[in-house]
């Protein structure tokens, strides 16, 4: 490797000629894998003969150099030495990041080692530590919603539900620390429960060629790691504390590692966060307040052969649902969208009251790993998640104080894989997985249950495999199969039962008819194939070309297969249908990526053909007792989904950098030739950055966002008579909302506190000019503004 | 070896959650407790004629079969009704008097009559809540000249008291049931 890097340092050294040579550089060594500062790693820089060291915070200065490329070779005691090409124009800042040797990296790596290669075909986005720092008092779906690509489905303001590439809910895959969460997933005002400040890296994958996490991910997977824990002895730790002026709460957020020589250490964190009712510009977005509190504990032996880690994590978050969006019938839905303000707007409290949801989501997880010599690296992992969710809604008599909805979802996970290393250009990784999962609903909450009573079970096995065929080409391949089967004991209604006829083609699954409704026992078997085929080139140093075809298949989940009743938050009655197939989608998508200091660019167009894609959307109108509701069914369709993702970054002047982000996608059902609904519109991001590493470490930034208004959409609305004025009117529920601008504004500064502890204050102001505006994907857009302005103040100590 | 008795413990830990799971008792039935399946409205006469009722039931409340409505009889020009509403919840055994529960929490509910296509008739509430704010479980009506039209009858919930009319009542339509009426 050497070498090879000294080879390439001989054949860049060409210095242009120039005329001013008093430039510098400078900039700081960083570990590749932690970000961690580099101690004493040498730079020379070729041609000149000079030679440098980084100090004790990885920083350097090489003088009197001139406009033009120098090469550049850095290297430290613990790292790869690697080569790099440097332009210089002006003073000109550069960080520089090293790898650790091999077995250094194995000794660090306690968690995501097994999925560290997650695909080497599709361009992966990241989020690191200090990007996610930003949104500690958020969710994981406000970080996410920086990346390109991805947007989200909100229920209001604090349920914020990720869309990757236009798709959603359980088409998109959540692993958190190595574990698929199973939290619910399928409901579309279910937000992950993960806590952001428990994240040490974010991945994106945009689509499903990271077979070794699942085969179903259409929409894309969504890693989430803790950060590593360094093999030596050490105790650190970091505080966070947000406050912000919107909602009128905080979030505090402390985490603290021990970690020894010998390969122990424990690492505890925990998170708060409590905030009142936000509010839109012009008033108080009343019952939208948060309280949230999160705790982890890991404890883990890491050997270079061998290692054991035990990992515990508990989310329980209360949210409150806009008050004004429980609705009784269409007549109700007309008087809240033609108000232009919600119908219930309250004083401000930090009481969170019907409708809202209390969610509690415990991850349990135990993880194994031995290195056999020449053989390879085999892993171990069982897994345990228990999700209960409660929600709660406006009742009468008795039941106010119950929840409507009590779901407890136990999952049991077995995961055994295998990293075969055959050689420096072959990697190979064979995987099985087994699944238990129970579903139970009290029936104690007097309300008809949403989801069935069910067992599953899943069985998967995969393969995949890259190979280094030359310093060109990377190939990828991979493939897996999963077994899924459902036990459900489900109570129909009679009258439902009948008018769709499941009398006479289900005729096996009844168990019992009552009064008025009929139980069954549904058994149902999914076998589902999946694969992934890819190919990353390499030219010029700077330009890769990653190509990748896909193809994955779903199993229709529980809300798809037997919701059958009346949906509260969204006004309507949704019905599910017993007889789904699995959901089977092709991507190919194409990345076009050039990575330079100066100016950097990645271009990502793609296509996904999904058959038997499950839709929901409005049939008919039911009459009932509370007036009429528009009915929505899910149907399957053919669907096509067509996008764009760009990203570029230019470096214009010393220390100020411009960001670029746009994100097209087109959604269109071809059964019935029209737009799929819910396709985010497209959407662009402009930021202007300043960052010194020389002075505090400031940084300033500026960003606008532009959505453009989204049209193409289904018309779904629907007409209902008003008694009071005797006439029909029109339920619009289609018509998408005009586009906005926002302006976002963040800072922050770094202050040495003690020897050892820095100290990061943040301001920042995101709808820095109070718009008003509302956003296509968010559900309750009806009945509410989106948030207005917002002062945040952020304290960070790192120790 | 140590290694290996751990990953055994494991696997047996995994079996034995696996097996613990609950035995497969059939669920208990739901039947939904708030829901109204049967409004009927009595109208007895002051003076003297059969009472007329004006019921709609739906007995499978979100389910796909439509409301029944009936109409028991016509009202007479000039008279004057005392008028009562029942609500139940007929999906329960004995069927659950919801009137109960609407008249114990009043000062959250209120019941609304709108006339509609030239029905001539005038409606008074005779019961209100603790508040003094009309609840109007109980009204009294008196029919006009010889007309025909909808009589709609509208049960909010949390409604802001006191108002002028469904106009500014705001709150959660409970009931919305319309009658076609005929005065003769």
């Amino acid at each position: 490797m050497r070498n090879y890097a000294l080879v390439i340092l001989l054949l860049c050294s060409i210095t242009s000629i120039s005329q001013n040579c008093n430039n510098t550089l400078s900039g700081t060594i960083t570990d590749l894998h932690d970000g961690s500062m580099l101690i004493g790693a040498t730079l020379i820089i070729a041609g000149t003969e000079q030679a440098v060291a980084s100090d004790f915070d990885g920083k350097f200065t090489i003088p009197n150099l001139c406009n033009g490329t120098y090469s550049i070779q850095v290297s430290h005691p613990n790292c790869l030495t690697k080569g790099f090409s440097v332009t210089i124009n002006g003073n000109t800042a550069k960080t520089f990041k090293l790898e650790h040797h091999l077995e250094e990296l194995n000794q660090v790596t306690v968690a995501g080692k097994a999925y560290r290669n997650k695909s080497k075909t599709i361009l992966e986005n990241t989020l690191s530590k200090e990007e996610l720092e930003r949104f500690s008092s958020g969710s994981l779906g406000d970080a996410l919603n920086s990346l390109s690509g991805v947007s989200s489905l909100n229920s209001g303001n604090t349920v914020i539900k990720p869309l990757i590439n236009g798709l959603h809910s359980s088409r998109v895959v959540i692993i958190n620390n190595g574990v698929r969460m199973e939290d619910q997933e399928w409901g579309a005002e279910h937000a992950p429960n993960v806590d952001v400040n428990a994240v040490g890296k974010l991945t994106l994958i945009k689509g499903a060629a990271a077979l070794q996490y699942s085969g179903d991910a259409l929409g894309g997977v969504i890693v989430a790691e803790a950060t590593k824990i360094p093999v030596k002895d050490s105790l650190y730790g970091k505080t966070l504390l947000t406050a912000a002026s919107n909602g009128r709460g905080a979030s505090f957020t402390s985490q603290l590692t021990k970690s020894y020589r010998s390969g122990w250490y424990a690492s505890v964190q925990g998170t708060l966060k409590r905030f009142g009712d936000f509010e839109a510009p012009n008033y108080i977005v009343s019952n939208t307040g948060i309280f949230e509190r999160n705790a982890s504990l890991g404890v883990g032996f890491n050997r270079f052969d061998y290692g054991i880690t035990a990992y515990y994590s508990l989310f329980k978050n209360e949210i409150g649902i806009l008050r004004a969006s429980h609705l009784g019938g269409a007549q109700d839905q007309i008087r809240a969208i033609n108000s232009d303000i919600p119908l219930i707007v309250d004083d401000f409290t930090y009481n969170i009251n019907a409708p809202n949801q209390d969610v509690t989501h415990h991850l349990a997880r135990l993880k194994g790993f031995k290195k056999f010599p020449g053989f390879g690296k085999l892993n171990m992992q069982y897994d345990f998640q228990r999700n209960n969710r409660l929600e709660f809604d406006i009742r009468r008599g008795e039941d106010k104080n119950d929840a409507s909805l009590d779901l407890q979802l136990d999952t049991h996970t077995l995961l055994l894989d295998l990293e075969a290393h055959q050689n420096d250009a072959l990697n190979l990784k064979i995987g099985l997985t087994g699944k238990y999962q129970n579903n139970y609903a009290d029936p104690n909450t007097g309300v008809r249950r949403l989801i069935p009573d069910y067992n599953k079970y899943d069985l998967g096995v995969y393969a995949v495999a890259d190979y280094q065929l030359n310093n060109q080409w990377l190939l990828e391949v991979g493939g897996r199969f999963d077994y899924t089967t459902m036990d459900v004991f489900k109570f129909y209604r009679t009258s439902l039962w009948d008018s769709r006829n499941y009398g006479e083609l289900f005729p096996e699954i009844v168990v019992e008819e009552l009064d008025n409704q009929v139980l069954t026992n549904p058994k149902l078997n999914y076998y589902n194939s999946s694969g992934t085929l890819g190919a990353t080139y390499s030219f010029g140093d700077v330009y890769k070309l990653f190509l990748n075809y896909s193809v994955a298949s779903r199993a229709p989940n529980p809300s798809e297969l037997f919701s059958e009743g009346m949906h509260h938050s969204a006004s309507r009655i949704e019905l599910g249908d017993l007889r789904f197939n699995s959901e089977i989608g092709h991507k190919v998508s194409l990345t076009f990526q050039k990575e330079n200091t100066v100016f950097s660019f990645s271009i990502n167009p793609y296509i996904n053909s999904i058959s038997n894609f499950i839709v929901i959307e409005p049939t008919e109108i039911q009459q009932t007792v509370r007036g009429n509701f528009q009915v929505w069914e899910y149907r399957q369709t053919n669907a096509q989904l067509l996008g764009v993702d760009m990203d570029a970054s230019y470096a214009f002047a010393n220390n100020f950098r411009f960001h670029n982000q746009f994100s097209m996608v087109k959604g269109y059902d071809h059964t019935r030739g029209e737009p799929l609904i819910s396709m985010p519109p497209v959407n662009i991001k402009n930021e202007i950055v300043y960052q010194n590493p020389e002075f505090n470490n400031i940084r300033l930034s500026l960003q606008s966002e532009y959505n453009f208004r989204q049209n193409e959409y289904p018309d779904t609305n629907f007409e209902v008579f008003i008694p009071e004025t005797e006439t029909t009117e029109t339920v619009d529920v289609s018509t998408p909302p005009d586009a906005y601008h926002l302006l976002n504004f963040h800072s922050s500064i770094d202050f040495k506190a003690t020897k050892t502890a820095t100290l990061t204050v943040g301001l920042g102001i995101t709808n820095l000019l109070n718009t008003s505006y509302r956003n296509y994907l968010n559900r309750l857009r009806y009945y509410a503004d989106d948030l207005g302005r917002n002062f945040l103040l952020n304290l960070k100590i790192n120790y | 070896m140590k290694k290996v008795k751990f990953l055994s413990a494991v696997v047996l830990v995994t079996l034995l959650f696996t097996a613990c799971s609950k035995d497969d008792d059939t669920p208990q039935p739901v039947n939904e407790e708030e829901l109204i399946t049967t409004m009927t409205v009595t109208l007895n006469p002051q003076i003297s004629g059969t009472p007329i009722t004006l019921q709609m039931k739906d007995l499978d409340g979100d389910g796909p079969n439509d409301p029944v409505i009936t109409v028991s009889g016509s009202l007479t020009a000039g008279a004057v009704y005392d008028g009562s509403i029942v609500l139940l919840n007929e999906t329960e055994t004995p069927a659950a008097n919801i009137t109960l529960e609407v008249e114990e929490e009043s000062t959250e509910h209120q019941f609304f009559y709108t006339l509609g296509g030239g029905l001539d008739l005038t409606t008074t509430y005779t019961n209100f809540d603790d508040n003094g704010n009309p609840l109007g479980t109980q009204f009294s009506l008196t029919a006009g000249a010889a007309s025909s039209g909808t009589l709609t009858f509208t049960l909010r919930h949390e409604p802001t008291k006191p108002n002028t009319g469904l106009a500014d009542a705001g709150g959660e339509t409970d009931i919305a049931a319309t009658f076609n009426v005929t005065v003769q």
